[in-house]
């Protein structure tokens, strides 16, 4: 089976539009969280992106695509800058794109009703753009006319697991000999669309605090819920032997994942299937629990999803004394289909820099995640070999996906 | 509405609808797709910006009609005076 790499990162998130500024923020402990007034909602605390949005874009194609396709479009070609991929050179049908998402077309479908009523609902000036603005595929396709990209490009629906779904889809393909280069990862703009604030406030998750930087506290015990943000992170996933034939740079490999479903509820987690997820990811990496240096929580700031999913943690990890466990959400919000690949790069660099970035805006740990190995508060310096992600989404979607320093 | 007026409009539509280009100098009597980057969304923008700003329906049929500044003129003149 074909060794998969990581060799290129393009993101943008609400604390930095590159790596190394993400990177820096997170350990500073830097909130990207600010207040965005949402339409019908008014000011509410969201993560929101400052990338420049013409870097790759003309004005015409910007104002015709969607604030996720410009987003897909910064990272892919951030990504590809990154890995010095010789993207000139290349057979374009031999790259694909596939990009997580936990939905498309909100954002776009609520302004088009908006418009709508400015119209007298008249629909005789409901846009032509509407349709391939809110195509599933719409991010990974404007990828694709951006960059020429003639491969397979579209998008993966998996809720707040898309990111890692993202990744998994990628290294499959390459496997699957499909193609020789994934620009893969995940993608939001979902901070620009009321309904998912609404739902989320509906639903009792909403999180919110006077301070915006405090309004996401997974693992605190007067959390109160989810802060929406909008996000990107995109990989180059080369298979190992053309990585090293280039001489790439490589930043990890992906060497074990698991994807499974809850069956049991459309918004509840389930404890036992993402203990059957983590450990399957664990088998398939031939790694024992004690072998995993960092877990990255999916931990999104909810009442039960935290405990849930701690309990889940300590379970696996019982026997694994030295593994830390951190969580990323306090500092940049949910971003959604980014969550998983986002977070993942806020972990990559300790291969590197051997620092374990802490979990932040817990001033009253809940007994209930008090967890052995949570780094809270303050980073922890220790040497980096592997690193295990989860992201898991509604609808009972679990993902898991371990990555180790490359020697 | 004089001729002028309307090209002026006209003008003013594709100026936002091929907002990275320089519409100074198009030459009335060529192609509009020849001179500028525009494709069939373009056209289905201009068509939609003549509906919401100037109440002018252009039936699909017409489409061609608007392939240069003066096909344009011409034919939405009479369209302005109603």
């Amino acid at each position: 089976m074909d060794r998969i790499v990581i060799t290129g990162v393009g993101l943008t998130s609400p604390i930095g539009n590159n790596l190394k500024d993400m990177r820096e923020n997170l350990l500073a402990g830097k909130s990207g969280v600010q207040i965005s007034d949402v339409r019908h909602m008014g000011p509410l605390p969201a993560g929101l992106c400052q990338f420049d949005e013409s870097k790759y874009l003309s004005k015409k194609m910007r104002r015709r695509g969607t604030r996720a396709g410009s987003i897909s479009v910064y990272c892919a070609n951030q990504a590809i800058e990154d890995s010095s991929y010789p993207f000139d050179n290349v057979d374009k049908d031999r790259v694909g794109i596939y990009l997580g998402i936990t939905e498309h077309g909100n954002v776009e479908t609520e302004n088009e009703i908006h418009e709508l009523y400015q119209n007298d609902l008249n629909t005789d000036y409901w846009s032509h753009h509407h349709n391939p603005r809110t195509v599933a595929n719409n991010p990974a396709g404007e990828v694709s006319l951006n960059l020429g990209i003639t491969g397979p490009a579209y998008t993966i629906g998996a809720a707040c697991a898309a990111g890692n779904m993202g990744l998994i889809h990628g290294l499959q393909m390459l496997r699957a000999g499909e193609v020789d280069m994934a620009l893969c990862g995940g993608i939001s703009e979902s901070a620009a669309t009321f309904g998912i604030f609404a739902a989320f406030k509906a639903q009792g998750a909403l999180g919110a605090n006077e301070d915006p930087a405090l309004a996401c506290r997974p693992m605190d015990k007067d959390r109160n819920g989810i802060v929406v943000s909008e996000g990107g992170c995109i990989y180059t996933l080369e298979r190992l032997e053309d990585a090293q034939k280039r001489g790439a740079k490589i930043y990890g490999e992906i060497i074990g994942h698991y994807v499974n479903s809850d069956a049991t509820d459309f918004v509840l987690p389930n404890t036992e299937r993402q203990i059957e997820c983590i450990q399957k990811a664990l088998n398939r990496a031939q790694l024992s629990p004690a072998q995993i240096d960092i877990v990255n929580m999916h931990a999104t700031g909810t009442a039960m999803g935290d405990i849930q999913e701690c309990q889940a943690v300590a379970q696996v990890f019982d026997d694994a004394p030295h593994t830390s466990v951190n969580a990323t959400k306090a500092l940049i919000g949910h971003c959604m289909g980014a969550a998983g690949a986002l977070e993942l790069a806020g972990n990559l660099p300790s291969f590197e820099d051997g620092i374990v970035h802490a979990c932040h805006n817990i001033k009253s740990l809940d007994p209930e995640c008090a967890i052995r190995g949570l780094v809270v508060g303050e980073n922890q310096e220790k040497e980096v070999n592997v690193i295990l992600n989860n992201s898991f989404g509604m609808l009972g979607i679990n993902s898991s996906i371990i990555i180790k320093k490359f020697n | 509405m004089e001729t002028t007026a309307v090209r002026q409009k006209v003008l003013d539509i594709i100026a936002d609808v091929a907002i990275d280009e320089d519409v100074t100098n198009i030459e009335d009597g060529v192609a509009l797709r020849d001179q500028l980057d525009l494709d069939s969304m373009d056209f289905l923008d201009i068509v939609m910006e003549l509906k919401k700003r100037h109440k002018i329906e252009v039936p699909q049929e017409d489409y061609p009609q608007l392939a240069s500044m003066n096909s344009c003129v011409e034919y939405l003149t009479p369209k302005f005076q109603q």
